[in-house]
């Protein structure tokens, strides 16, 4: 997964870059697998590897990007963005080995057999009712815009 | 989930995320800086499934919040690359260009 998603940024091009980032989502629905999400595991290749991913390579073969080969990268992006995150990623290493109570495996669950679409859906439906509407009406207004945006011609 | 610890799969996580946050960086192209976000936005997810596996519940099953929280980010950031390839593609109507260093006034 960490070397796909190293591929995405490193390629020049956009297409390889793409379906290195579908790996990195298949490889990432294997790990949801594991933790016992397997609901999240089936919604995270239907959404990413397939809706996301088409839309992506549909945009990339529209807009036919060919000059990006003859880019270099920018020197000064690249230190700063190696410095950066690099930083970042110290950070992280030193928080997470001082955080002990991670440190301990996974705690067994008391059933063999998990249905986890019905428990999320009894969860989603009774405690985020409110918010699963208001989201409702988000993808209708991008839904929206999306047609507003690729109608009308900006001047 | 017979050795793996919760530090292991945050490791995995914050490295995810690292890279998604090298990508926008370094990268010039419009396109890859999206899918970089995108990157980001699932090392959130993993995090987060990983700490609902973590915390089981009195039942002895997962806390399902999380897993209700990854599922309203899923859908979000679905809408949200609706939106923002629609942007793009108006912008290299536009432009003709896809490449960050090309777009430099705020108004045309």
């Amino acid at each position: 997964m960490l070397a796909l998603g190293v591929s995405v940024i490193l390629n020049r091009d956009p297409v390889a870059s793409a379906l290195s980032l579908v790996g990195s989502f298949v490889c990432l629905a294997a790990l949801f697998v594991g933790l016992d999400a397997f609901f999240i595991g089936v919604i995270q290749i239907l959404v990413y590897a397939g809706a996301v991913m088409v839309l992506f390579l549909f945009i990339i073969m529209l807009l036919d990007l060919r000059s990006e080969k003859r880019r270099s990268f920018n020197k000064l992006a690249i230190v700063g963005g190696v410095l950066v995150s690099s930083a970042f990623g110290a950070e992280l290493m030193y928080v997470l080995s001082s955080f002990n109570q991670g440190k301990h495996p996974f705690p067994a669950l008391s059933v063999t057999r998990l249905d986890d679409v019905r428990s999320v859906g009894t969860t989603l439906f009774t405690y985020f009712n409110l918010p699963f509407q208001v989201v409702g009406i988000l993808v209708l207004v991008a839904t929206i815009g999306v047609v507003v945006l690729s109608r009308r011609e900006l001047k | 989930m017979n050795q793996l610890t919760l530090n292991n799969y945050l490791l995995a996580s914050g490295l995810l995320f690292t890279l998604g946050f090298a990508g926008v960086l370094l990268r010039r192209n419009i396109i890859i800086i999206f899918m970089c976000l995108e990157l980001m936005l699932n090392a959130a997810n993993l995090s987060l499934v990983a700490f609902s596996r973590f915390h089981v519940g009195a039942d002895g099953l997962p806390n399902y919040n999380a897993q209700v929280l990854v599922f309203f980010i899923i859908t979000v950031a679905a809408a949200e690359v609706a939106v923002g390839l629609a942007i793009i593609v108006a912008l290299y109507r536009a432009r003709q260009t896809t490449h960050v260093e090309d777009i430099q006034s705020l108004k045309f």
